[in-house]
């Protein structure tokens, strides 16, 4: 498979077809496993980190799972296409300032992809749409136990499987879901729900992990230890946290529409018309703005079968995306220009917010179901 | 100067506090001021944050020189980069880790998946060990036929756990 291919097909989980997909944009779990008696990629010298990467590359392209896949090493991806793969939470950005001795594989669907000579020598990851934390599991176990007949993995019976950062030993495993959490922040309770769920030990996180902003009102959640508890037990208290913070959403959003109706209203219509009118915007704006606009879908305000188009914008508008799909490198000032002309283009087609729908909405919301069956 | 608990960015927070009489100085950059909850102190418990720490710091004390046989780190480069260089160095700086992994994680022992061989490897030498004792008692108690039906059955185990 070429790296065309991955920039034509927006993979499954950009799809947004899971559980709770309106609120829960992706489910992700990933598993760290070493090769005993070699040094981890951070240690290793180059030729080492390159017999390693022999060792371990091809046993990953046999995979069953991995049939038609693409598999690059990491010095023959242009920057601009590791920014891409970043873009779409297929490596991770700390891979993608790797180059010789490092590779990445990935299934045509793009729902696995294995990072060989990360920080560890082998990073294996799947990633679906919505709430699937124990179908991503599922996955990624599947080829972990596969790979384990194959390879000498690392492991110590009282430590479990050890890995270079002593954070990530035990299970090996970080699962995480990136949730759009619009209706936390406009009532002003998301610093609220995020130390709350630090205090229980799980992390909160911006848009491409560890150390960065949060942006279009989307946060990664994720488990913070991986010793001393089973991989399930972490995945289903993970869940649980997810579904109280998925109702919290709700209820955020019914007091919005019942107390705040007209700045609910506003930043929509706002949203809107910068979005279909504007001719310069940079993507944390755009970001922030698509957010409302996405919130507009499950309000109603929006017809739903305008959800996949927003959906696409929050990943065709990111830098390396745009660049890579107009096929040449642009500056700041140009990107911004493109990205709002791409905006417009796909915004001709959008019909305006209809506030009578929102209402009528809140309104039987109210009356029939409560939110958290929704 | 980096933070203490990640090791990749600037200390922007640094802590003093008095436990038990003894000065405890941390440095956190600001993310991880923040996940510790350094910046709310009702939730703030800096005994926790200091166990881990701490131990940190006697890794290096304990014997800086010590020195990883299979890959030829040292503490002073997980000190630089809070990773290890093998998975050997678990059992060369096992004393200091030992509370380093007590304050990062749940629990201090693994209790999920293992690799199938791992399961026959952890029967054989839980079967070792329980042979070892009962010859051991064997001796003791000057039961000397049973001893060497037990030598017998050791050196059996030896060869199996070779292969």
């Amino acid at each position: 498979m070429k790296f065309s291919n991955i920039m034509a097909s927006g993979g499954e989980w950009l799809r947004g077809e899971g559980p709770h997909h309106q609120i829960v944009v992706s489910s992700r779990v990933r598993l760290a496993r070493n090769l005993r008696q070699h040094p981890f990629p951070g240690w290793a010298k180059r030729a080492a980190r390159s017999q390693i990467l022999e060792l371990i590359k091809p046993r990953v392209e046999e995979l069953p799972e991995m049939q038609d896949s693409f598999s690059e090493l990491l010095q023959d991806l242009s920057a601009l296409e590791k920014q891409v793969l970043v873009e779409r939470h297929l490596i991770s950005r700390e891979h993608a300032a790797k180059s010789v001795g490092s590779a990445v594989v990935m299934n045509r669907r793009q729902t696995l992809s294995i990072m060989v000579n990360e920080e560890d020598h082998l990073r294996m990851q799947s990633i679906r749409s919505g709430l699937q934390l124990k179908g991503a599991f599922k996955l990624v176990d599947k080829v972990d136990s596969t790979l384990e007949g194959k390879l000498d993995f690392a492991y110590d019976p009282k430590l479990g499987y050890l890995t270079a950062c002593p954070t990530n030993v035990g299970t090996g495993m970080r699962a995480s879901a990136m949730l759009h959490l619009p209706g936390l922040v406009l009532s002003e309770m998301i610093n609220q729900v995020i130390q709350a769920v630090n205090k229980i030990g799980l992390a909160v996180r911006g848009l491409y992990g560890e150390g960065t902003e949060a942006m279009g009102n989307l946060f990664q959640i994720s488990n913070q230890t991986t010793l001393g508890e089973k991989e399930d037990e972490i995945i289903g208290r993970l869940s649980k946290v997810i579904e109280t913070i998925i109702e919290k959403e709700h209820d955020a959003r019914q007091v919005l529409m019942q107390k705040k109706s007209n700045t609910l209203w506003d930043q929509i219509g706002r949203a809107y018309g910068v979005l279909t009118f504007a001719h310069a915007m940079t993507s944390k704006e755009a970001l922030n703005l698509l957010s409302i606009i996405k919130l507009g879908v499950d309000l109603g305000a929006f017809p739903e079968d305008r959800r996949l188009p927003i959906d696409e914008l929050f990943i065709d508008t990111q830098p390396a995306h745009l660049q890579k799909s107009s096929q040449q490198k642009l500056n700041a000032e140009e990107r911004d220009e493109l990205r709002a002309q791409i905006i417009r283009d796909r915004l001709r087609v959008f019909p305006k917010p209809d506030i009578s729908k929102v209402a009528r909405e809140s309104e039987n919301n109210v009356t029939s179901e409560p939110p958290k069956n929704e | 100067m980096l933070c203490d608990v990640c090791k990749c960015n600037d200390a922007t927070v640094f802590l003093t506090q008095i436990l038990e009489g003894k000065m405890q100085k941390v440095n956190l950059c600001d993310a991880c001021s923040k996940e510790k909850g350094v910046q709310d102190p009702t939730g703030f418990a800096l005994a926790d944050l200091l166990l881990g720490i701490g131990a940190a710091e006697e890794i290096e004390k304990g014997a800086p020189t010590q020195k990883c046989v299979i890959c030829g780190f040292t503490q002073a480069d997980f000190k630089k980069s809070g990773r290890l260089g093998c998975s050997a160095c678990y059992v060369t700086f096992a004393e200091g880790l030992g509370s380093l992994l007590k304050a990062m994680h749940k629990g201090t022992e693994h209790v999920g998946k293992l690799p199938q061989r791992a399961h026959r490897e952890i029967e054989l030498s839980d079967r070792m060990r329980s042979l070892t004792e009962n010859l051991q008692k064997a001796v003791a108690d000057e039961n000397y036929e049973t001893a060497a039906s037990l030598r017998d059955q050791i050196k059996q185990l030896e060869m199996e756990l070779a292969s």
